[in-house]
């Protein structure tokens, strides 16, 4: 039993089993091999294999996992391997766009709302308030009934309950900023309001809002595959994951699993790998919140 | 207490009005038009009068602010229009469909809350041991799952491949009445896969609140005092450590909903998230604002409740200060 020389002040039991160190390491080095796995999937397979995933072939339709199809074949004959590839391919970009108009939105809101205070302030944090008492999917649902299903619709809707967190993050970051002497000595000093903004504020608030990001990106995804299960999401040609689930409903019912269990396992693994990897680095820009849970 | 229940519920108020307004500020903003909604197919062969007439009755052409207020005046009495979908007011179809979801909703949570702190306290006690590996990495990754796929999966496994719980519905297709052996029987899955769904979460919170308190003087102090283990595990760590948890227990109302949105639509439970995404998937506004307007107000009553659980689990909290 390794106990790390700095643990004292804790129990022993803090440090059971193995150093809680050398399993974070193998965790980050797991989840990034896992990331990097996906981006590599997600760009590279579909230029370089040559395969169609819409190729239909209705006799192999809805075989089991083999060698020839790792994933097995969906009821239209096509290989599930490559259409998860695709439908991680989709969501992912979904995914993606939406965090980063969320967190474009969040960044924004939250820097005025720190940085001018009063007034301001409050109103804007009114809004977040409001805004997150209706639940996320509920709104997201609303809106794109609304629109009409389509991808501007579900990244608008996705961005549009996804910015409250990243707002309130970087509200509390600019508030702790404007109280620091280097940014009194700025001011006095006689930096007009924008150099502070730009040169003081923003690089310190950017990590936050980067990381913010980049956590925000399974939880778009996990809405968008959402809305696409209940039908009102990405069009159907578009096979997103979720639309991939719920187009595996009838074979399902027939007893055949493969074709809902891998696109479910393709928003996991990602999931988790992009936590524990911006889990690692949260600790790194904000060591003394180790402790807290990552949701 | 009655105090802070009525200047929190004078919080709410405003919340409420302003999300109403923005649904209908939305709807003002897309491409729906409430008369071919309304009339539906039959707006087709209609002559221009007609919709002419249904125009003026619907009241299409005054400014949206001027319909939520009307629609705001006439909620306030119960009437929150009529649903174009299922042919019926929409107060109606809530009231037959809120007790389905209602009962869904507690009995996973009640699940999910005991299971939750059974597992929690067992990770909890031992950070870092084998049990609490498992248990923490299962939450992580029943946590990334989506609760509809986890549904899925559950229906082939027990419904099809065991065939010891039915797949879905309320009762039997075959039966008439709705019996309490039926429903019984007919919400073990949806309930199951709700609280499943809400577990991991609560677990962890658990976890961390038995593990950090652990930690503390009290419970050293305890051990000192020679008590026995279970005395200070479920007395000191598990009192003090499930405290920032009961707060958390209604601020999580809307992930209950939006969970329960779709294992209902899952298992087809007659309730109101299957007449959500009907609502939604036929434009049916009426229905989906007063929808939209019942979550908010169960997410605030949620924070209410999280409010005066808080104090009431914690004397320190004097309910003048909050």
């Amino acid at each position: 039993m390794t106990c790390e020389p700095t643990a004292t002040s804790g129990p022993v039991w803090r440090s059971y089993g193995v150093s809680r160190r050398s399993t974070r390491t193998v965790r980050v080095r797991i989840s990034a091999a896992l990331v990097a796995a996906t981006v590599l999937a997600v760009f590279l397979v579909p230029p370089l294999v040559q395969l169609d995933q819409q190729a239909v072939d209705l006799s192999s339709k809805l075989l089991s996992p083999s060698w020839s199809h790792p994933f097995g074949t969906d009821d239209l004959g096509r290989d599930l391997f490559l259409r998860c590839v695709y439908g991680l391919r989709v969501s992912l970009l979904v995914g993606a766009a939406a965090a980063l108009t969320a967190t474009v939105i969040g960044t924004a809101i939250g820097a005025i709302a720190g940085a001018l205070g009063g007034r301001a302030d409050r109103a804007l944090m009114r809004l977040v308030d409001t805004f997150s008492s209706v639940p996320h999917l509920l709104l997201g649902i609303f809106i794109v009934a609304m629109f009409r299903a389509g991808v501007w619709p579900v990244i608008v809707s996705v961005a549009l309950t996804h910015w409250l967190s990243t707002a309130r993050i970087v509200r509390a970051e600019v508030l702790s900023l404007r109280a620091r002497p280097y940014i009194d000595a700025a001011i006095s000093g006689g930096a007009s309001r924008w150099r502070v903004a730009v040169r003081h504020l923003l690089p310190a608030v950017l990590p936050q809002a980067a990381l913010a990001a980049v956590l925000m990106v399974p939880h778009a995804m996990w809405h968008e595959s959402a809305l696409s299960f209940l039908g009102l999401g990405l069009p159907t040609h578009l096979a997103s994951l979720g639309n991939l689930i719920q187009g595996a409903r009838g074979s399902l019912l027939a007893g055949q699993w493969w074709p809902t269990l891998f696109p479910g396992l393709f928003i996991i693994v990602p999931t988790l790998a992009i936590a524990g990897l911006a889990g690692a680095w949260r600790e790194r820009i904000n060591p003394r919140r180790r402790s807290e849970l990552m949701l | 207490m009655a105090r802070l229940a009525g200047r929190r519920l004078l919080f709410a108020a405003p919340i409420l009005l302003v999300v109403t307004f923005g649904v209908f500020a939305i709807a003002a903003a897309s491409p729906f038009d409430p008369v071919k909604a309304y009339a539906g197919t039959a707006a087709l062969g209609a002559d221009a009068e007609t919709l002419e007439r249904l125009r003026d009755n619907l009241g299409v052409d005054q400014p949206f602010t001027s319909r939520w207020w009307h629609w705001l005046t006439s909620a306030v009495t119960g009437d929150f229009g009529q649903s174009s979908v299922l042919r019926q007011p929409v107060a109606e179809v809530i009231g037959e469909r809120l007790v389905w979801s209602s009962l869904l909703c507690a009995v996973a949570f009640l699940v999910a809350v005991l299971t939750g702190t059974v597992l929690g306290v067992l990770a909890g006690r031992r950070p870092g041991s084998l049990l609490d590996r498992v248990v923490t990495s299962a939450a992580y990754s029943l946590e990334a799952a989506p609760v509809f796929w986890l549904a899925l999966l559950a229906v082939w496994l027990f419904a099809l491949q065991l065939g010891v719980l039915p797949a879905g519905g309320l009762t039997d297709t075959a039966s008439e009445q709705v019996t309490f052996r039926q429903v019984a029987s007919h919400i073990v899955l949806p309930a199951g896969v709700l609280a499943v769904s809400q577990l991991p979460w609560f677990t962890l919170y658990v976890r961390q609140g038995v593990s950090d308190a652990l930690a503390e003087d009290p419970v050293r102090g305890a051990r000192a005092r020679g008590l026995s283990e279970s005395t200070v595990l479920l007395g000191h760590a598990l009192r003090s450590g499930l405290l920032p948890v009961l707060t958390l227990v209604g601020s999580r109302v809307p992930e209950l909903i939006t969970g329960a949105l779709l294992v209902e639509s899952v298992f087809s439970w007659p309730g109101i998230a299957a007449a959500t995404v009907e609502a939604a998937t036929a434009v049916d506004f009426p229905l989906l604002a007063a929808l939209t307007t019942l979550a908010t107000a169960a997410v605030l009553l949620g924070n209410l409740l999280a409010d005066l659980l808080y104090g009431l689990f914690d004397p320190r909290v004097k309910f003048s200060d909050m």
